[in-house]
């Protein structure tokens, strides 16, 4: 037990093997497979992927928000500021959420009581994890929102979440959730719903209140030029599995996975004008069948025969990884592998 | 001759000066006492086999425009005329005629189409409408159209709902495309798709375009996307265009200060994420009693002396675009 301590100093979030199903009547839906995933204290992560890889499972599982008795965990470990949430019951979870992680979700208004005005909500929350008196808890409330960019604290307190755009219902929550300085922040899609100006609006403060608080942040996006803005690593998960992840510059100047490559070429940014885009043929595997060896490999351009038996595994140097019978240290083993 | 050299150089497109207002309240006999505005004096033009984007954030009036121009929205100030024929002066058959002429694609791929109907009965239905082809007629269109958006002829008897989100899209394309319309209207139509999806469908609409010369108006908030898709773009705020004219150019050298910001905003790679005081907070003014002076001079940070009285489109030094500020000219 020592040296899992040891381990987790310095990290805030560590996500180890950790494989997920959701049992149905027409059979499992394998929703992660051996995800790992780590941050560190006071860093910025970025999870990228397209609809349905799993990236809100992954830490909606990690902190214990998914529907009980609707999941298994098949395998791994969960530790969060080194406590294991896997293990917790919902009372210990209750506690951990909002101590130690907020997540802010795409749409705020569900994540709001609509008939309870934002001022009360907010001091609520503080009053709730911070043992604060109500004058102190509005003075926090105040002085958070103001740090939002909110330009009349007191009278959007007066408010009520309708009363709000939506651009300034998201700000109040990203408040809310720094609001009880909680080690890490789980930032799901927070701006999917909004406009480009608000948008950057927001990941910029975001950015500086977790640099400035020393607070870590998890930023999970379908876009990969935003999670490129903002974050120092990022991972990229296709179909309930890790398969690249390093620091963010590293993976989107020089990205190794098949996938990944595929992913950047698609978006019309890097191409000239009319130019034909490089789509990615076909479809995401079906969860509850997915294919032998590496899940990519139905629509891959390089496979070969071992990535249709054999899944690859993440491999390289520490924190620069790829998943890929064709790259690296995927490539030696694949070598060596098919040697008598 | 001259008469084909006109036909030629006719827009598809010429809307001027179209103004769209919905009452916003009523007085106790009914009539409407206050309004909102959301369409304030636009004209634009599209060549055919051209493409112009429209580019604005939520509410700036780009949808309302689309449907406008479709026939889907009154107006009471302006005109709107496809291969040059009035299309709220038309009436009766003349005028179905003419929206026939446009066909438009819309975001969610789900909700527009019949979920009772299969494909070929879709893709074919404006034919249908239309009146005077057979059954058999109508299933040999849909399957050419099928196979010109990537389509299999066994998916043709299938129900909508058995599609994905692409595919669907590829089957409202179809149907748009089945009257051989002189404009496709396209709303918003790969914002609903994941990014792989997304590019299969941008290449499909830009190979029909050329192998087809088929016109576009797009309606998005994707700069990225407007850029690479458009030959034209027009930048909208708070229902006026602010700067219009090539994509590269606008896009790549904005010059109206909303435009800058808007730029400055959208995610990218090669740029880091812009500061507070590049992008500003603020939110779109009111549009039930619109401001005087430059409509955009509250967020605006060059904000001067001259602002205060109305802006018109300009036309700027470099002759391609006009822009809608004093400043812009310089
Ligand atoms: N409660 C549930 N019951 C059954 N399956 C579920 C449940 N929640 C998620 N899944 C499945 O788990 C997989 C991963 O879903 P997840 O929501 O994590 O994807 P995502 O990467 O967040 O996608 P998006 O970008 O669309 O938000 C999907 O196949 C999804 O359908
Ligand atoms: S392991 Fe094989 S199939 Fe998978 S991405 Fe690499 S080359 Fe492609
Ligand atoms: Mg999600």
């Amino acid at each position: 037990m020592m040296t899992a301590t040891v381990q987790s100093r310095g990290q805030a979030l560590a996500i180890q093997n950790l494989s997920l199903e959701f049992p149905t009547f027409s059979g499992a839906i394998k929703a992660l497979d051996n995800v790992s995933i780590n941050v560190a204290k006071a860093e910025i992560v970025g999870i990228v992927g397209e609809s349905g890889c799993g990236k809100s499972v992954t830490t909606m599982a990690a902190t214990g928000l998914l529907p009980k008795g609707r999941y298994r965990i098949t395998g791994g470990s969960v530790r969060l500021f080194g406590h294991s949430t896997l293990t917790m019951d919902e009372s210990q979870l209750q506690d951990v959420r909002g101590k130690m992680v907020s997540t802010i979700f795409q749409e705020p208004m569900n994540a709001l009581n609509p008939t309870i005005r934002i001022g009360k909500q907010l001091t609520d929350v503080i009053m709730r994890h911070e043992e604060a008196s109500l004058s102190d808890a509005r003075r926090i409330a105040r002085d958070i929102l103001a740090d939002m960019l909110i330009g009349e604290p007191e009278r959007v307190m007066k408010q009520y979440p309708f009363e709000l755009s939506g651009g300034m219902r998201q700000r109040v929550l990203i408040a809310m959730a720094f609001s009880c300085n909680p080690g890490l922040i789980i930032a799901d899609e927070p701006t999917t719903a909004l406009d480009v100006t608000v948008q950057a609006v927001i990941l910029r403060l975001i950015q500086n209140r977790a640099r400035r608080t020393g607070t870590s942040v998890i930023f999970i996006s379908h876009n990969v030029a935003v999670v490129s803005q903002l974050c120092d690593r990022l991972y990229v998960m296709y179909a309930g599995r890790i398969v690249e992840h390093g620091a963010t510059r590293t993976v989107l100047d020089a990205p190794q996975h098949p996938y990944t490559q595929a992913l950047l070429r698609c978006l019309p940014e890097r191409v000239a004008p009319k130019q034909e885009l490089e789509a990615i043929t076909g479809a995401v595997p079906n969860l509850m069948q997915p294919p032998a060896g590496c899940y990519f490999q139905p629509r891959c351009k390089e496979a070969i025969d071992l990535c249709r038996s054999r899944s690859p595994q993440l491999a390289g140097a520490e924190g620069r990884e790829v998943a890929c019978w064709r790259r690296g240290v995927g490539l030696e083993i694949a070598e060596q592998g098919s040697r008598p | 001759m001259t008469e084909g050299v006109d036909m030629i150089a006719r827009p598809v497109l010429e809307v001027s000066d179209l103004n769209v207002r919905f009452p916003a309240s009523r007085d106790w006999l009914g009539r409407p006492n206050s309004h909102v505005h959301a369409v304030n004096g636009v004209s634009l033009q599209v060549r055919r086999g051209g493409s112009l984007g429209i580019v604005g954030e939520s509410g700036c009036g780009k949808s309302t425009l689309a449907q406008a121009i479709i026939g889907l929205a009154p107006y009471e100030k302006g005109r709107v005329a496809i291969a040059g024929q009035d299309l709220q002066a038309a009436q009766g058959k003349q005028k179905r005629e003419l929206r026939q002429k446009m066909q438009i694609v819309f975001q969610d791929p789900q909700s527009s189409l019949d979920r009772r109907l299969p494909v070929w009965r879709l893709i074919s239905e404006p034919l249908h409408i239309r009146g005077g082809h057979s059954s058999a007629e109508l299933h040999a269109k849909a399957e050419q159209l099928a196979a010109a958006v990537g389509l299999r002829p066994e998916h043709l008897d299938r129900l909508p709902h058995e599609f994905s989100g692409g595919q669907r899209q590829r089957i409202a394309i179809a149907r748009a495309m089945s009257t051989d319309p002189d404009l496709m209207v396209l709303d918003e139509p790969t914002s609903a798709l994941d990014v792989s999806v997304q590019a299969q469908i941008v290449n499909l609409l830009l190979k029909l375009q050329r192998e087809r010369g088929l016109t576009y108006l797009l309606i998005s908030h994707d700069v990225a996307l407007v850029r690479h898709f458009c030959d034209d773009v027009a930048v909208m705020y708070l229902g006026q265009i602010v700067e219009s004219g090539p994509a590269d150019a606008v896009l790549g050298n904005p010059r109206h200060p909303y435009t800058q910001t808007l730029l400055a905003s959208a995610p990218s790679f090669e740029t880091p994420l812009p500061t507070l005081a590049e992008v500003r907070i603020g939110e779109l003014p009111n549009n039930r009693k619109l401001p005087t002076g430059c409509f955009y001079r509250e967020r605006c940070s060059k904000a001067a002396g001259g602002c205060e009285a109305p802006q018109g489109l300009r036309r700027l030094d470099d002759g391609a675009r006009q822009a809608r500020c004093h400043l812009a000219q310089g």
